[in-house]
């Protein structure tokens, strides 16, 4: 029995920022987080015929990023040599002491804890977004993450800049619903 | 929606400003309306509030999304990929 259907041709617009995030909190990399999401996206087509309905689009989707993230760490590992920690300080005169500089903690530094919070955040918060309609999802990604202008969006969907922020007020407080369930 | 001359403006036109405000749209005299709004209705303060949480919040979070070009490239090759 399947309830949950597959549909590839809205993978990119549903779910690309979604694992892109997941992603780029996983490995740092904003060109290998895309390599990433498009390979995941690529094995999806793939494995299509095993989709069983499961579980949703998503979640499937996200289990098999999750592999290729792994794979990914595996591969750079593999190269030999690149995991190990080269020590070259030397005792004369000039260099000595660098050590201890590189070493000196940096109080205006954000500490570990408050940079995963953030990362995590953002993953919620594109997790919120994917609640919204389609049409608000893009308007309000387009206006508070991309920053683009009114005039710029109103363009695009051919709408006038009241319906606009009609469609903005309507996004922003669904937003800040789901948010204040989820995050709060 | 349109604000009119008058100072005091309806709860509905104050929300209207504020989600401008959030992304520096409202004119100063949107923002001086909005303010005598604020001074003594506390459900647009309650949602004022909340509107700027939420924009503080986007801000530290540091989104990213992918471009468009970016995503319109996944989408060929996707294609591409389906037709075979």
């Amino acid at each position: 029995m399947s309830i949950n259907t597959i549909n590839p041709d809205t993978w990119v617009d549903k779910y690309s920022d979604y694992l892109f995030n997941f992603t780029i909190v996983r490995v740092n990399d904003k060109e290998i987080a895309q390599d990433l999401v498009q390979e995941t996206f690529f094995a999806g087509l793939k494995s299509m015929k095993n989709f069983k309905g499961e579980a949703s689009e998503r979640t499937w989707l996200i289990s098999i990023l999750k592999r290729k993230i792994i794979d990914h760490y595996r591969k750079i590992n593999s190269n030999k040599g690149k995991a190990e920690v080269r020590i070259n300080y030397t005792s004369d005169g000039e260099t000595e002491g660098d050590w201890l500089e590189e070493r000196v903690a940096d109080p205006f530094d954000q500490n570990a804890e408050s940079e995963i919070e953030n990362k995590e955040l953002g993953v919620a918060i594109h997790n919120c977004i994917g609640k919204l309609p389609e049409k608000q999802a893009q308007i309000f990604k387009m206006k508070t993450i991309e920053g683009f202008d009114t005039e710029a969006i109103c363009n695009v969907f051919d709408i006038t800049a009241s319906n606009l922020w009609v469609i903005i007020h309507r996004a922003r407080t669904a937003m800040a619903e789901c948010l204040e369930k989820n995050w709060f | 929606m349109k604000t009119d001359n008058n100072l005091f403006i309806s709860c509905e036109q104050a929300k209207y400003i504020c989600d401008k405000n959030q992304y520096g749209d409202a004119s100063i005299i949107e923002v001086i309306k909005l303010n005598i709004r604020l001074i003594y209705c506390k459900a647009t303060r309650a949602y004022s509030k909340k509107n700027t949480k939420l924009t503080n919040v986007i801000k530290t979070s540091n989104l990213q999304t992918l471009s468009s070009s970016k995503k319109k490239d996944m989408k060929n090759q996707l294609h591409k990929k389906l037709s075979k």
